[in-house]
């Protein structure tokens, strides 16, 4: 856990997570002060959240001194690549649910894009299976667990 | 005698035709997703939860336990044939296991493997039957200080003491605290964190929680690391049998192993890395061969594999009997109880008798139906080895997002599951454990929960936490157990300097 680069004399990654802690804190603490009830005996609803606040500011500013002191462990390289590919599949898929397009077209194109960030090229026949796929689980869901998941004009055709 | 008419009992509700049937799926699709890289049993059973939340407890509870015995089971195999290990608890077999399947001994390992692991089921359960009772006992006594120092206990040991670093997991476990926080607050119906957000107030699912960060976290992860080289399958060469040498040199390791595994399982101090560990240094000192350990020593397999089925089973005992879990499969096992209304601890045992000794027996036929199933079937477990990556991360995507959209089909929600499967990504980017968060979502309102009981009860005293021994000595051990690692962090750093 030493830098890699002990001139620079701090840690990036470090510092944000210590932003990141002190904010939480902040948030806790700013939904504190809009709590309206308080409780007669004992420790009312707001105890819990000054402790955790408390605590998310104590590893905040663990995390500072860390980043003065070696900083966190060094990820490997990623592939930003195959990162974005499924993240934007993830996206798509809460838009088309969001927009009422549906479980099957949804599920078709989260998982192309998955398996295309897996390196897989042949995106046609991806989403092929992922459609069967999302068609079987809807099917399973509606006909045997009685649960209709996000139905759009393609699933109101079938149920 | 009366643990033995219980269980006689728990086995008539377990050997329902039925029953057998949850478990056998539960044994099936725990193996099949412990022998599966990236998905473990805690995933499996969050998977699962939205599925099975209108069908039979009982049964459901018996499949679960089934999944997560089948995931220490399957793991194994992955350690082994393909040196990379599914979870952090079959680390230490894949030490010595990868290199026995190089050396063409991939066979005997895998069957030293599910041998031990039987017999470590075995002895853990019979001793979960027989400790449980006793500890419900003691634990019928508890006050709700006892109970929030017993939780501080879990805490501390779950995201600093074990981990490789207190601080991240400690950032961990209080990230999941505040998410605990999320939602209206059952004593006294004040709206917390939820900032006007309807979704929010019912509080943040577990099974959301635990299926963006293991799921789609994971997904990201290893598609982060694509470039790397992928790994290669070591096919099995040999006989799958176990020499006369493999049996007389195994069997000690087994025994040693579920010595370790158990106890340091039932403690409320979680995760199975410790007791591998611990057996896999032991059986190197013990060895009669000593120079067979880094080449493929067949205790290294034997001892690391028994104590993490036993500590499996260990885990069950705070489960079961104070409603604590210990580790993630524990804390969404304990998700899976509530969903049904259901609490575990002294007062299920009263009234649930038949639910609770029904799943211990469960236990028992869930072991027998794993060596059965396991042994024979091992060509079909590495088959599933070979699936392709893309479809089966993709698959998991499609399976997550399902499970999701079940409990609550809210754009809303989804964007939670995708929002925590990132955090969850830059988490294991960062080294730290996501177990934590898990484990603080869950248990943070339960601990919170006592700790209001127990202040209520001393008029606002927090004294009555120091004054009531139990629950001292607990908090005692809580804060050297938090403490222990900076301190020995800090002799290392002095032994460093006098170097």
């Amino acid at each position: 856990m030493t830098p890699d680069n002990p001139a620079r004399g701090f840690d990036i990654p470090a510092l944000v997570v210590a932003g990141l802690l002190f904010a939480a804190a902040g948030i806790v603490l700013y939904d504190i002060s809009r709590q309206t009830i308080v409780s007669t005996y004992g420790v009312g609803p707001t105890a819990m959240p000054y402790v955790v606040a408390c605590g998310l500011g104590l590893l905040g500013l663990a995390h500072l001194a860390v980043a003065f002191r070696g900083g966190l462990p060094k990820p490997e390289a990623a592939d930003g690549g195959a990162v974005a590919w499924i993240i934007g599949g993830l996206v798509a898929f809460v838009a088309v649910i969001g927009l009422g397009g549906g479980f099957v077209i949804a599920t078709a194109l989260v998982f192309a894009s998955v398996a295309r960030g897996f390196g897989r090229r042949a995106l046609a026949v991806d989403l092929a299976i992922g459609a069967g796929l999302g068609l079987v689980i809807f099917l399973v869901f509606a006909k045997l667990l009685t649960l209709l998941l996000p139905a759009g004009p393609l699933e109101r055709l079938l149920v | 005698m009366d643990t033995l008419l219980a269980l006689a009992n728990g086995f008539s509700v377990a050997l329902e035709p039925t029953k057998l049937l949850f478990c056998l799926v539960g044994v099936f699709l725990g193996t099949a997703v412990g022998v599966l890289p990236g998905i473990g049993p805690a995933l499996t059973v969050a998977l699962l939860l939205p599925v099975t939340f209108k069908m039979d407890p009982a049964g459901s509870l018996i499949m679960f336990a089934g999944i997560y015995y089948g995931g220490m089971y399957g793991g194994s195999t992955t350690a082994i044939l393909l040196n990379a290990p599914g979870e952090s608890a079959s680390l230490a077999t894949a030490l010595e296991g990868s290199k026995m399947a190089k050396a063409g001994r991939g066979g005997p390992a895998l069957a030293t493997a599910a041998i031990g692991s039987f017999v470590a089921g075995l002895i853990a359960t019979i001793g979960l039957a027989f400790l449980a009772p006793w500890l419900v006992e003691i634990a019928i006594q508890f006050g709700p200080w006892d109970y929030f120092a017993l939780m501080i206990l879990a805490f501390v040991t779950v995201s600093a003491t074990f981990g490789d670093s207190p601080l991240r997991g400690l950032t961990s476990l209080f990230l999941g605290i505040m998410l605990g926080l999320v939602g209206i607050d059952k004593l006294t119906g004040q709206a917390r964190m939820s900032f006007g957000v309807p979704e929010l107030l019912n509080g943040i699912e577990v099974t959301t929680l635990a299926v963006g960060l293991f799921a789609v976290g994971e997904a990201l992860f290893v598609a982060s690391k694509r470039l790397r080289e992928p790994e290669e399958i070591i096919p099995i060469k040999g006989s799958l049998w176990m020499t006369k040498q493999d049996w007389k040199r195994s069997w000690a390791p087994w025994l040693r192993g579920t010595a370790f595994g158990f106890p340091i399982g039932a403690l409320p101090a979680g995760g199975a890395e410790v007791p591998t560990f611990l057996s896999y240094s032991t059986e190197k000192k013990l060895c009669k061969f000593p120079e067979e350990f880094g080449k493929g020593a067949i205790e290294g397999v034997a001892g690391p594999e028994a104590a993490n089925n036993a500590s499996a089973a260990g885990t069950l005992v705070p489960l079961l009997t104070l409603g604590l879990p210990t580790s993630a499969t524990a804390a969404i096992m304990l998700a899976g109880f509530q969903q049904y209304g259901l609490n575990p601890g002294p007062l299920l045992f009263a009234e649930k008798p038949d639910l609770v000794w029904g799943l211990i027996a469960s236990l028992f036929i869930a072991n027998v139906m794993l060596v059965i199933l396991n042994l024979p079937l091992i060509g079909l477990w590495v088959r599933l080895l070979g699936v392709p990556q893309p479809w089966l991360y993709a698959g998991i995507i499609v399976f997550a997002t399902m499970g999701t959209l079940a409990v609550n089909p809210s754009p809303v929600e989804l964007g939670f599951l995708f929002g925590f499967g990132y955090l969850g990504y830059l988490m294991r980017r960062y080294d730290y454990p996501v177990a934590p968060m898990v484990v603080g979502l869950i248990l943070g309102p339960m601990a919170e929960a006592q700790l209001r009981r127990a202040l209520q009860i001393s008029l606002g005293d927090p004294m009555i936490l120091l004054e009531n021994p139990g629950s001292a000595t607990l908090l005692g051990i809580s804060f050297i157990a938090l403490v222990a690692p900076f301190v020995m962090k800090g002799m290392n750093r002095f032994k460093a300097a006098e170097d």
